[in-house]
């Protein structure tokens, strides 16, 4: 544990593979509202066939002793197979999508789509007066998104949480 | 109590058999002996089982939270799993402080809970509780069995994740529908389990290391838990040879006592809270920390950023969660606690290298200093009308019971008397002390004094308490009338939920806001309604004869012991202090330190 890192706070993408069975994400999330630690995003599916394990994607933040005791009281769940702290072993692609409602007319309307072609976001409903834009990526850059369309008649926004996997031939 | 329609299963064979059969035959696999329980509706298909069978013994309790001590009990005096049954609904709710307190104190234990038939779950219907979702964070795991060739295989599992790797306990809520309903059998497995595999044996390197780190030592010491007894009889016994053929200090945590002989000038006492000064400051001024199976508490620790400031820190642990979580160590071992003091041993021999055999006598001879000051000293008065100290009773229980030649079994309610009961009574063997230390449950010695003597109908058990915490399992005595157990309660009477009082007097100004046991039974005849015999002393002269009548009674029986009601608990931390901050007591010390806001916190 190196002293100098006690008090900063790092930001981790946890992923976590599971027997996908019932109670499974009830277990998880209650070990980080029972202990205080953080969710920023949280996404979980099954990724076998068979459907028989799933995969939960975290992202969390803390000090370097609490990021180690979230990981350790993780893998101690019964049934988790395996935990990966991506940020920590190395480069890793972390990536979500979101829907974004703008309702507007007239300027607005026209900037928001140009900006939306700028961003390589998708027009995948739309109304005279409405866009809904599908966009995939990282999240500051969805964020830099969302800020953008605010002025523009932002309306809405559904996010899917962080998808995410090492780079290379380095699995989980 | 619902009257519910059994649900036919469709996918029933004919070598099935009803689910609470196919259950009962998979605790007889798993070497159930014994099932604390409390029937109900729920559960009913399961109590019907048990009529038509032998091979397991049912004990019926008063109350579900004394069924799931008991099993404690049961575990903790014998190294297996308790089990426990208990209806759905208020059935699971009841035995819930007792299965936190199984977590806090890693006591291996399978609850089996009765639930409302799978149809009717969610529905609100009769006893119906969400067992499982408000269990979730009591148990290490938990299972909802919903299909009935899950059930063999749960109930496998179950005992399995009980008593692996850091134990605890385990719940399965099974519906109605389920138990009545046909079943197949299945044997216990033989691949190992899915995802659960806890590490046991130690990485041969680590344990190289710590040698050389407790070789090169100047002022080593070991500080061992609750997961050397957890690990067996045969960790204690490598725990001691180790700590012998080294002629290191050891001390040990509430849990842990027992775990090294008590007897042994190395013993340094427990430490802690209310451990004693030369546990205390040793741990604060080694240079070189080995620590067993034990977890950091805060009860142990004291102000985390000044609790052995100066020490290099090995921990051995078998759940990596309890490595680096309070106090940051600079070597972990992931293993249990046997092996890896058995490679400790083996490595430790094979090292060529010496301790340094000069400084150990040095920082023996600061030790036995702080020894001197006798941290635990009281005085006791003589003649008519001097109150018994309670002190003294305890000590006086512990020499008449050791010269009563039988084996003796401790456990204790929680309060001022456990921890003069930790600091007085001496444990020379593993399995014989049971104390709620984490969570502190109030009411758990009665039941798990129960539990003790099921599993040794033979020996003297007595479960120390205080007038408070008895009663809030008093109904117990019920069960020891039943089953004829001979249970000693010995309470120290001091009229005052004495730590609660305690912490008034040092932290609160002496306000005694509703810590007075007011409107108190009269023990003696609550002992004598329940069929078993009650004696009172309040005279010092007097105490050895009640104790010798309590240790020959074959009955139940409760020993109130009238104490010094103003007397307190020392030596202390208190909350937010560190190690070398300790109130001694009266007369032993001029000033006491301070409690800082922070530190009233933390209580």
């Amino acid at each position: 544990m190196p002293a100098n890192s006690e008090n900063t706070m790092r930001s981790a993408t946890i992923s976590v593979l599971v027997e996908n069975e019932a109670g499974v994400l009830a277990r998880v999330v209650g070990l980080f509202s029972g202990r205080g630690y953080n969710i920023e995003s949280l996404t979980v599916a099954p990724v076998e066939d068979g459907r028989n394990r799933s995969r939960i994607n975290i992202v969390t933040s803390g000090t370097a002793m609490v990021i180690e005791q979230i990981k350790a009281q993780l893998d101690r769940l019964v049934p988790v197979h395996r935990v990966a702290d991506l940020t920590q072993q190395g480069p890793h692609l972390a990536r979500e999508m979101a829907l974004i409602k703008v309702v507007g007319r007239g300027n607005d309307r026209a900037e928001a789509l140009r900006l939306a072609d700028a961003f390589r976001a998708r027009v995948v409903d739309a109304t005279v007066e409405s866009f809904v834009f599908e966009m995939t990526g990282s999240s500051d850059k969805l964020d830099a998104f969302v800020e953008l369309m605010r002025p523009l008649g932002l309306a809405e926004v559904s996010r899917t949480g962080v998808a995410a996997l090492a780079r290379g031939t380095r699995t989980i | 109590m619902s009257a519910t329609a059994p649900t036919p299963h469709p996918s029933a064979t004919e070598a099935s058999h009803p689910g609470a059969e196919v259950l009962l035959r998979a605790l007889k696999d798993q070497g159930v002996e014994v099932i604390f329980g409390y029937p109900g509706g729920a559960v009913l298909p399961i109590y019907d089982a048990i009529f038509k069978q032998n091979a397991i013994r049912h004990i019926l309790v008063r109350h579900e939270q004394a069924a799931v001590h008991a099993a404690e009990g049961y575990a903790r005096s014998t190294g297996r799993v308790g089990v426990v049954l208990v209806t759905s609904g208020p059935g699971a709710t009841n035995a819930v402080t007792g299965l936190v307190d199984a977590l806090m104190d890693s006591i291996p234990v399978v609850c089996l809970t009765g639930q409302v038939p799978t149809h009717l779950i969610g529905n609100d219907a009769f006893q119906e509780a969400d067992t499982t979702g408000i269990t979730r964070p009591a148990t290490k795991h938990n299972y909802l069995v919903k299909r009935p060739q899950d059930l063999a295989r749960t109930v496998h599992e179950a005992f399995y994740v009980a008593k692996s790797g850091r134990p605890g306990p385990v719940l399965i809520d099974l519906p109605r529908d389920i138990l009545i309903g046909p079943a197949p059998y299945t044997p216990p497995p033989e691949a190992p389990h899915r995802s659960y595999r806890p590490r046991r044996e130690p990485d041969p390197a680590s344990i190289a290391r710590a040698v050389s780190m407790l070789k090169s030592a100047r002022r080593p010491i070991v500080y061992a838990g609750g997961g050397v007894i957890n690990a067996g009889p045969e960790a204690a016994a490598a725990l001691t040879a180790f700590v012998r053929h080294a002629g290191i200090p050891i001390t040990n945590t509430l849990m842990g006592l027992g775990a090294f002989p008590a007897s042994d000038p190395l013993f340094l006492g427990m430490l802690g809270m209310h451990g004693t000064v030369e546990a205390n400051l040793a741990m604060h001024g080694c240079d070189v920390m080995l620590a067993v199976g034990a977890r950091f508490d805060d009860r142990v620790t004291g102000r985390l950023d000044a609790f052995s400031p100066g020490s290099r820190k090995i921990h051995i642990d078998i759940d990596p969660s309890s490595i680096n979580k309070n106090v940051p160590v600079d070597l972990a071992i992931v293993a249990d606690a046997g092996q890896a003091l058995a490679a400790l041993n083996a490595a430790w021999r094979a090292d060529e290298a010496k301790l340094d055999r000069a400084a150990l006598a040095a920082w023996w001879e600061k030790i036995e200093s702080w020894r001197a000051t006798k941290c635990l000293a009281y005085s006791q008065g003589r003649g008519e009308g001097t109150l018994i100290k309670p002190q003294y009773a305890i000590e006086r229980l512990r020499d008449l019971a050791a010269a009563s030649g039988r084996e003796c079994f401790f456990t204790t309610e929680v309060g001022q008397h456990q921890m003069w009961a930790a600091q007085f009574l001496r444990f020379d063997r593993p399995n014989h002390w049971m104390t709620s230390g984490g969570l502190g449950t109030m009411g758990y010695g009665l039941p798990a004094a129960m539990g003790v003597q099921i599993a040794h109908p033979q020996a003297l058990v007595v479960d120390v308490a205080g007038e408070a915490s008895i009663l809030m399992n008093i109904q117990e005595l019920g069960t020891l009338a039943q089953y004829r157990l001979p249970v000693k309660v010995f309470i120290l009477n001091n009229e005052y939920m004495g730590m609660v009082r305690q912490w008034q007097e040092l932290l609160h100004g002496g306000r005694y806001a509703e810590s007075y046991s007011a409107a108190l039974p009269d023990f003696v005849r609550l002992a004598e309604s329940f069929h078993g015999t009650g004696m009172r002393v309040t005279e010092v002269d007097r105490l050895d004869d009640a104790i010798r009548a309590m240790i020959a009674s074959d009955k139940a029986f409760i020993l109130d012991v009238a104490v010094d009601p103003a007397e307190n608990c020392f030596p202390m931390i208190p909350s937010g202090a560190a190690h070398d901050q300790m109130i001694l007591g009266p007369g032993k010390q001029d000033a006491a330190p301070g409690v800082s806001d922070e530190g009233l916190a933390l209580v």
